[in-house]
This record gives structure tokens, C-alpha cells and sequence, in this order.
């Protein structure tokens, strides 16, 4: 289906809750809240004819100095019809980094990682999620380091050598 | 001099530094620590093309404790910063650090909040060299400018490290 006909049956939908959509060279998104976003995940994962069965990636965006949006930062969803060979971008509109986002590793887990690497590295918080330790930088790193107010030439050295991942804790999943 | 009516057997004189350099010079056991593709070019450094063997360092070591030669080979993160100096420390004395390539030497392109600037920020480093990645000719060349500063070494600088 082409991505145009999804941001149409979207926005019949989530009618009102819909922020923005964007338009890149015929790849459609949509831009909402964050309380938008498990609804309208699971309708575009269960919905028979959109089937976004797998979560390609996770990526966050500071717009700090960007332009004159209201919210500081989104984060963007990248999903993937398997049987459909379609796909579709979501992006959540954060104000700050005192709103937290809903974790979506109890719909793919493969969210869980992917939701680390963006708190590790823009500070966002994710709500529900079962370690929402850095996963990239080390634990003595401070600040987030592709924030656009990150000091380009701050280095952060670690003393100590980090602790072996190797445990059947889920807990360190 | 008329030593040699005394021994009866063919001799030579000479220093314990010339004869222990010359043992240390050509029989160098190098620890790989490798994380990038630095690495992959000493693969073809040890391989029959190269054949550092003809230079007497090709036992590759993968413990520490075996080693006398550490070949740090690409980038060193933060993160992995704590792990190549454990690994410095585990060598017994006396030993060699050769850094290989431009992330290694100087972070290279990544000049960036994850990556080390150089990995003499950690531990001395005998040998630079250039490249990215360095050819294996290049490499090689690094292994004879080291074999040149064992040669000039005493075994007096050890001194300490031995009573320590």
C-alpha cells in the first residue's frame, strides 16, 4: 500500500490527534503525541491490510536551533510490512526531556535495545521500559552526547574497566 | 692476546646487552589487540605473502602474559580504554607497544565524544605507524624500527621493573 493511502487511513483514524505529516519524496509520516503513540501502533500492527509486523529502527532527532517548533526533540519510528513489502514512518513529538515516551518492548522487542541507544544518547525518557540503562556510552559518561548542546570537544574518560555482560539476568536484556 | 691457546675451542668476546638484545630483537611475540580493520591487515602481515616469521615475530600471542610486543590495531573507544590498559598490565617486562594505523595513533577521523584521542593517552607507545589502514610492507617497517630501538636498549633500564 502505498504510504500516502496509510497517512489517509491515519488520519480518518486518529482524527484531531494528528500533530503534523510530512511528505519526503513520496515517504508520508505522521507526527503525534505521546500518548497518540501505542494507539495508533497497534492499529497500524494489527490492522489486517497495514500488518507492520516489524520495527525497523528507532532513531531521536534534537531540533534544538532547528526552527521554531515547539517541542525540543522526536523520536522516529521506521515500521515494515513483511507481507506487504510497505513502510511507514512515525514520529513522536517531545517537548522536553521530562516527558517520557511509552516503551514499546512489549510489542517488539527489538524495541527494547533501540530504546536505550536513544536515551543513551539524546536523554529521552522512555516509560515502562525494564532497564533503561546507557547502552553505547560508558556509566560514568555525563550528559547525552548527540545533543546539539553537547560541547563538540568534551571527551569523558572512564577509569575502570565495565562489568562483563555475561549473566542470564533478563533483567540485563 | 693468547687467550686462544688457553681455550682450545673456537670464541668470541662480547656484551650480555648485544646478546640479550639480539635474542629480544628477533624473537618479539606480539599480542594482537585488534578492533577495526587495522587488525585485518596484520592477518596479511602474519600470512605467507608478509611472513613476519621472516623477522622472527610471528608467534602471535592471545594472552598478555605471553606477550612481549602489543599491537594495538584500530579504533580504542572510551569504553574499550580501561580494557587496553588491563591488557598493557598483564604484560611481564620487558615490553613493546606498536601503534598501528591512524585511530590508534591519533583517533583519526573520529574526533569524537566515544573515541580516544591517541592511544598515548594510556600507555607508552614505542612505534607509530601510518596509514589507513597501514599496508603490510608499512608494518613490517615498524617491526625493524623497533628491532633498532632493542638494539640500543640496556638491560640496566630493567633494573627496577625486575627487583620491583
Amino acid at each position: 500500500m502505498d504510504s500516502a493511502v496509510i497517512l489517509e487511513r491515519i488520519q480518518g483514524r486518529f482524527a484531531g490527534r494528528v500533530l503534523a505529516t510530512g511528505d519526503f519524496r513520496g515517504q508520508h509520516s505522521v507526527t503525534i503525541a505521546p500518548d497518540t503513540l501505542v494507539e495508533l501502533l497497534t492499529f497500524l500492527r494489527e490492522d489486517s491490510e497495514l500488518d507492520f509486523d516489524m520495527l525497523m529502527d528507532i532513531g531521536g532527532v534534537d531540533y534544538q536551533g532547528y526552527d521554531d517548533r515547539s517541542h525540543r526533540f522526536e523520536v522516529a519510528y521506521q515500521l515494515y510490512s513483511v507481507g506487504w513489502n510497505h513502510r511507514f514512518r512515525v514520529k513522536v513529538a517531545v517537548e522536553n526531556d521530562t516527558v517520557s515516551v511509552p516503551s514499546l518492548w512489549k510489542m517488539w522487542g527489538l524495541a527494547n535495545w533501540m530504546e536505550r541507544e536513544v536515551f543513551d544518547l539524546f536523554g529521552i525518557q522512555f516509560e515502562n521500559h525494564p532497564n533503561l540503562r546507557r547502552i553505547l556510552c560508558h556509566e560514568d559518561f555525563e550528559g547525552h552526547a548527540l545533543r546539539k548542546d553537547y560541547p563538540i570537544n568534551r571527551r569523558q574518560q572512564l577509569s575502570r574497566p565495565v562489568e562483563m555482560l555475561l549473566t542470564d539476568d533478563p533483567d540485563w536484556a | 692476546m693468547g687467550l686462544e691457546s688457553q681455550v682450545q675451542v673456537p670464541f668470541v668476546t662480547t656484551t650480555v646487552d648485544s646478546v640479550i638484545n639480539w635474542g629480544r630483537k628477533y624473537a618479539l611475540w606480539p599480542m594482537p589487540f585488534g578492533t577495526a580493520c587495522c587488525a585485518i591487515e596484520f592477518m596479511g602481515v602474519v600470512g605467507p605473502q608478509f611472513d613476519v616469521s621472516r623477522f622472527g615475530a610471528e608467534v602471535v600471542r592471545f594472552s598478555p602474559r605471553q606477550a612481549d610486543l602489543l599491537m594495538v590495531m584500530g579504533t580504542v573507544t572510551q569504553k574499550m580504554a580501561p580494557v587496553l590498559k588491563q591488557i598493557y598490565d598483564q604484560m611481564p617486562d620487558p615490553k613493546w607497544v606498536v601503534s598501528m594505523g591512524a585511530c590508534a595513533s591519533s583517533g583519526g577521523f573520529y574526533d569524537n565524544y566515544s573515541v580516544v584521542q591517541g592511544i598515548d593517552e594510556l600507555v607508552p607507545v614505542d612505534i607509530y605507524v601510518a596509514g589507513c589502514p597501514p599496508r603490510p610492507e608499512n608494518v613490517i617497517g615498524a617491526i625493524h624500527k623497533l628491532q633498532q630501538k632493542i638494539s640500543g636498549e640496556s638491560t640496566a633500564d630493567y633494573a627496577d621493573e625486575v627487583t620491583k
